[in-house]
């Protein structure tokens, strides 16, 4: 803002304007100008043998007088509008529970330690953005900024915060470093990279572009049209350092098909062992390729129905396909080879060599004294890496079964893996079966592989599983974890089944164990209801 | 003041002197030499002997529930130097005499009050316990007399302290500004202290306000004259208050920190709601809830306050959007902005529609009016639109930001928005501002001054919904 001459009239008198802009010429003397004063109160009256009060007087004056006569300042450049985002906004209950969620995230810190009967927002967060989304919804503009602060706290909720903020969020993004993240893509912004179409922009940011960026280009490519990335990727694939080719490589898991055989082929003999290696794991998963079938072809001489004889050598044909020739400390080598021959073979080439049975019979033989865990560990990573669900289903085996006397692993890890890959009801059956067999301790990894919301029977399964917890006597904290997933993975419906549970829970005296069972059942009711009632909110309002 | 029995600092001592001469002249005072047979009792008094020129020494007692003060010195200040030196003494060393306390007893107590001293604090006991008497049976004259004793004995203090600022300041201004940024503002707060004590609250903050501009980045030794010539401004403006008319006088009563009398004008109109924030006192103890309202009618702003003790919100909440039919009387001065709402007729009903905002010309033009019936004005409450916000850059990481500003839509003025100060708003508001109106125009309402505007809420065009700005 500026000053310039007014006549405006402070009630201290003087009317006489002075202009202290550099534009206008001083037509008074009398009274000397603001920058005057200044300088003369900076070395103070005593060196000039003025007086204080007579100063500050009239700084009074100019000071008023300048106040009263300021000007607009010269705008500065506008910025570009952003685009219009043709999305609806959610309806107004949906904006405000948004809001609130938001809000929440600032507040009171979430996560461990947590006590009361109170929803844990913050968690719900996650939920709202992905039903949103499924809704085609856009964010209120007024809280994209609380939205991209969220994204920039937490990773996950990148990719279902930018979709929802849209081109709004991008076009703030740009004025905000904080908010620098949004453009890059790969973290699910769809940033700024040209159409797959295009080939001189898709060719401009492939030779200039940041790694991410990168990364991003090769995944829109690719999803446009498989071989174009692969082009794309040669072109640059001599001279990219290895952890990039590395990152490349392992870019193409999305959408793996057939036709990347010949570029992973060619991989296998990389100057880098890392990217040998992917390649390799890429190529197993392929049950099509050459590579399997050499897998194949080794593990058949290994392993049929008359027993198990190790390879004798790594020699250099598997050296190529990938095998690793140093065991890690404690196991053996010929073990150890084995166990990559066969993770890498298809699966698909068992059933013939043990006469026609399906996998669950062959994975049930008796098999020869020492290698059953071996094989059939090595068996587990190969129907993870090849999805196959019949493979899977058979070396899990029965879930009621005591997991230490199961076909295949003990090991939770393995078994949510194999989870992962099974249909999502025959999960949802297999888990529920679990806990009723089990109960709750174990079941943590394995509940986080299911589909959310869970399935009547899943749900059923675990909340009478942490009511027969309560009534046992159990630790309540040792199950705050499940209580937690619970929270964020019930089915909203299940909320009036827990409430005679959550009244059973009710404490006879308060603190101790009952009381803290009964908060922590309290708050997934309520929670569950949120859930309900926010699914309702962003239901579209009429026509 | 302060509880019986606990000892008082010394700064609270000399925050009972009437003036500067009397300060310097206790603390002389304040050291064990001069006394003798001090004492004090557990019912809240001390008294001492004090040398002087002559042969006698001087009584002096002091009663500190009051406080209240009797000395048999000749000196007409209230209290007189000794007794603010035997309150130093006892503040800072406790009183010994012979039979007395130990040094650094909090509680003066010991050997009996002497007769001198005794007689008059019985007296003042009896007094006591007869007006509270008469004060149960009966009020009503006697009451408004005493307030009137009352405002009398506040203005008198509020005097003495605006002389003592007027010194202060010329001291300033003489020794020049450029020693400020060295000498930290522990001086200032003392002043602000000798403020508060002077009942001036007004006076306090900007004297507060006032230390503070030295650290507050390039451009100080401007901001800092502008302000002291302000508070000069208002104490010449008190110290002549009788010659002024009335709506300036209650102006300036109002910005020293006096009540604000009651009886103004009452209008009844469709009441808009702006705005609403809230501010925390500099030490945390108050917040003060700000209300905006507009008359759609009138089209006259008002400023409704509410304040919340520590921990409790203030009482009285209106929705920003609302639209309430109500009488608001409007307090004298203030520019005719400060208002209470007095009675409601209806319910609050939501507004159909935005204000209708004005240009940025207009804007700082309603300012400067408003600047000459209070000149102490830091902004002026403005509906402004259609306008286009202009979020400043960073250069780096450096706080040192390029402003932002509010720029018409037609032509090429706009005001800043001041990014620090007193006045600013939190960041996040003002992404919010910039994320609603994406480049394109909005209309904002705010508090427009020399500083810039800052904005508070604002409304997307073709829509009635006012989204109000985060303060978090």
């Amino acid at each position: 803002m500026t000053t310039t001459t007014t006549t405006t009239t402070t009630h201290s008198g003087t009317n006489t304007g002075t202009p202290t802009g550099a534009a206008t010429p001083t037509t008074t003397a009398a009274v000397p100008d603001w920058d005057e004063l200044v300088g003369a109160a900076l070395l103070g009256t005593d060196r000039r043998q003025g007086s204080p009060e007579v100063l500050l007087g009239v700084a009074a004056v100019q000071t008023v007088r300048r106040r009263a006569g300021l000007r607009p300042a010269e705008a500065g450049p506008r910025l570009e509008p952003a685009p219009l985002d043709p999305r609806p906004l959610p309806p107004e209950a949906a904006r405000r529970r948004l809001a609130h969620l938001l809000a929440g995230r600032t507040a009171a810190g979430s996560g461990s330690g947590r006590r009361g009967a109170a929803p844990d927002l913050m968690e719900l967060l996650p939920q709202w953005l992905a039903a949103a989304g499924r809704h085609g919804y856009r964010a209120p503009a007024a809280l994209v900024p609380a939205l991209l602060d969220a994204a920039r706290a937490r990773t996950d909720l990148r990719p279902q915060a930018l979709a929802l903020a849209g081109t709004r969020g991008l076009w703030l993004a740009r004025l905000n470093p904080d908010w620098r993240f949004a453009l890059r893509g790969g973290s699910g912004g769809a940033g700024e990279l040209p159409a797959p179409t295009d080939a001189a922009g898709v060719e401009r940011l492939w030779q200039e572009g940041l790694f991410a960026e990168r990364v991003a280009l090769l995944g829109a490519v690719r999803a446009h049209e498989a071989a174009a990335a692969l082009r794309l990727l040669s072109t640059t694939w001599s001279t990219e350092r290895a952890e990039d080719r590395l990152m490349f490589l392992d870019s193409l898991r999305v959408g793996l098909s057939p036709g990347d055989e010949p570029f992973l082929e060619a991989a296998l003999a990389d100057r880098s062992r890392n990217v040998r290696a992917t390649a390799a794991e890429l190529l197993s998963a392929l049950p099509e390729s050459a590579l399997a079938g050499r897998m194949a072809e080794r593990a058949l001489v290994c392993v049929g129905p008359e027993g198990v004889t190790p390879p004798a050598e790594c020699d250099a044909g598997m050296l190529r396909d990938g095998v690793v020739k140093r065991p890690p400390a404690g196991r053996g080598e010929r073990a150890w080879w084995l166990a990559q021959l066969v993770e890498a073979a298809p699966l698909s080439c068992w059933q013939e060599r043990f006469g026609g049975l399906g996998p669950a019979e062959i994975v049930a033989l008796p098999t020869a004294e020492g290698w059953a865990e071996e094989l059939h560990a090595a068996w587990c990573r190969a129907a993870v890496r090849q999805r196959d669900p019949a493979w899977s289903e058979a070396l899990l085996g029965s879930a009621s079964a005591p997991p230490a006397t199961g076909p295949a692993t003990a090991s939770l890890a393995e078994r949510a893996k194999l989870l992962s890959i099974l249909g999502e009801e025959e999960r949802a059956a297999w888990v529920a079966e679990f806990i009723r067999a089990h109960g709750l301790s174990e079941a943590f990894q394995l509940l986080g592989v299911c589909v959310v919301p869970w399935a009547g029977e899943l749900g059923r399964a675990v909340v009478e599983a942490l009511d027969s917890a309560r009534e046992a006597g159990g630790y309540p904290w040792s199950f705050s974890g499940v209580m937690g997933l619970a929270e964020r993975c019930l089915d909203p419906a299940e909320a009036g089944l827990l409430d005679a549970v959550a009244v059973a829970a009710a404490p006879a005296e308060p603190g101790g164990a009952a009381a803290y069972w009964s908060e922590a059942f309290q708050r997934l009711v309520a929670t569950l209801r949120l859930r309900a009632t926010m699914h309702a909110e962003l239901t579209p309002q009429g026509p | 003041m302060t509880e019986q029995g606990v000892r008082w600092t010394a700064e609270q001592v000399l925050a009972l002197a009437p003036d500067d001469a009397s300060r310097k002249a206790g603390a002389r005072l304040g050291g064990a030499g001069p006394w003798s047979q001090t004492g004090g009792s557990a019912s809240g008094a001390v008294w001492g002997l004090c040398k002087g020129s002559g042969s006698k020494p001087y009584r002096t007692v002091v009663d500190l529930s009051g406080p209240a003060y009797k000395c048999s010195c000749p000196s007409r200040k209230f209290p007189c130097k000794h007794a603010l030196g035997l309150l130093l003494l006892w503040a800072t060393e406790g009183l010994a005499d012979a039979a007395g306390a130990p040094a650094g007893d909090g509680t003066p107590d010991g050997a009996p009050a002497p007769d001198w001293a005794g007689e008059w604090l019985a007296e003042r006991a009896a007094k006591a316990a007869r007006t509270a008497a008469d004060r149960s049976a009966q009020a009503g004259p006697a009451d408004a007399e005493a307030a009137r004793k009352r405002a009398e004995r506040r203005a008198a203090r509020i005097g003495a302290g605006v002389a003592e600022l007027e010194q202060r300041l010329a001291d300033l201004v003489r020794g020049g500004l450029a020693g400020q940024e060295r000498a930290g503002y522990a001086a200032w707060e003392e002043t602000a202290a000798r403020m508060v004590d002077a009942q001036a609250p007004g006076l306090a903050a900007r004297v507060r306000e006032l230390g503070t501009i030295p650290s507050c980045g390039a451009g100080w030794p401007a901001r800092m004259l502008e302000e002291a010539a302000l508070l000069h401004l208002l104490d010449r403006a008190w110290l002549g208050i009788s010659a002024l008319p009335e709506p300036l006088a209650s102006t300036v009563r109002g910005r020293v920190g006096l009540p604000s009398g009651a009886g103004g004008e009452v209008v009844r109109d469709r009441w808009l709601v702006l705005a609403q924030y809230d501010t925390a006192s500099p030490d945390g103890r108050l917040t003060t809830r700000r209300i905006w309202l507009r008359g759609l009618a009138s089209g006259r702003p008002a400023l409704v306050l509410d304040f919340g003790p520590p921990g409790r919100p203030p009482g009285l909440a209106l929705p920003v959007g609302l639209v309430l039919d109500a009488e608001a009387r409007f307090r004298p001065g203030s520019a005719g902005l400060r208002a209470d709402l007095t009675e409601r007729f209806a319910a609050a009903e939501p507004c159909g529609a935005a204000p209708t905002g004005v240009s940025t010309g207009a804007a700082l033009e309603a300012y400067g009016a408003a600047l000459r019936e209070d000149p102490w004005l830091e902004s002026w409450p403005v509906v402004l639109g259609p306008v286009v916000p202009i979020p400043g850059g960073r250069q780096g990481d450096q706080p040192g930001e390029a402003a932002w500003q509010l720029a018409d839509v037609e032509g090429t003025s706009a005001l800043p928005v001041p990014l620090t100060g007193a006045g600013s708003r939190p960041r996040a508001g003002l992404w919010q501002l910039a994320a609603l109106s994406g480049g394109g125009p909005v209309t904002v309402f705010g508090e427009c001054g020399h500083r810039g505007f800052t904005p508070l809420t604002v409304w997307q065009p073709d829509s009635s919904e006012p989204v109000v700005l985060t303060s978090a």
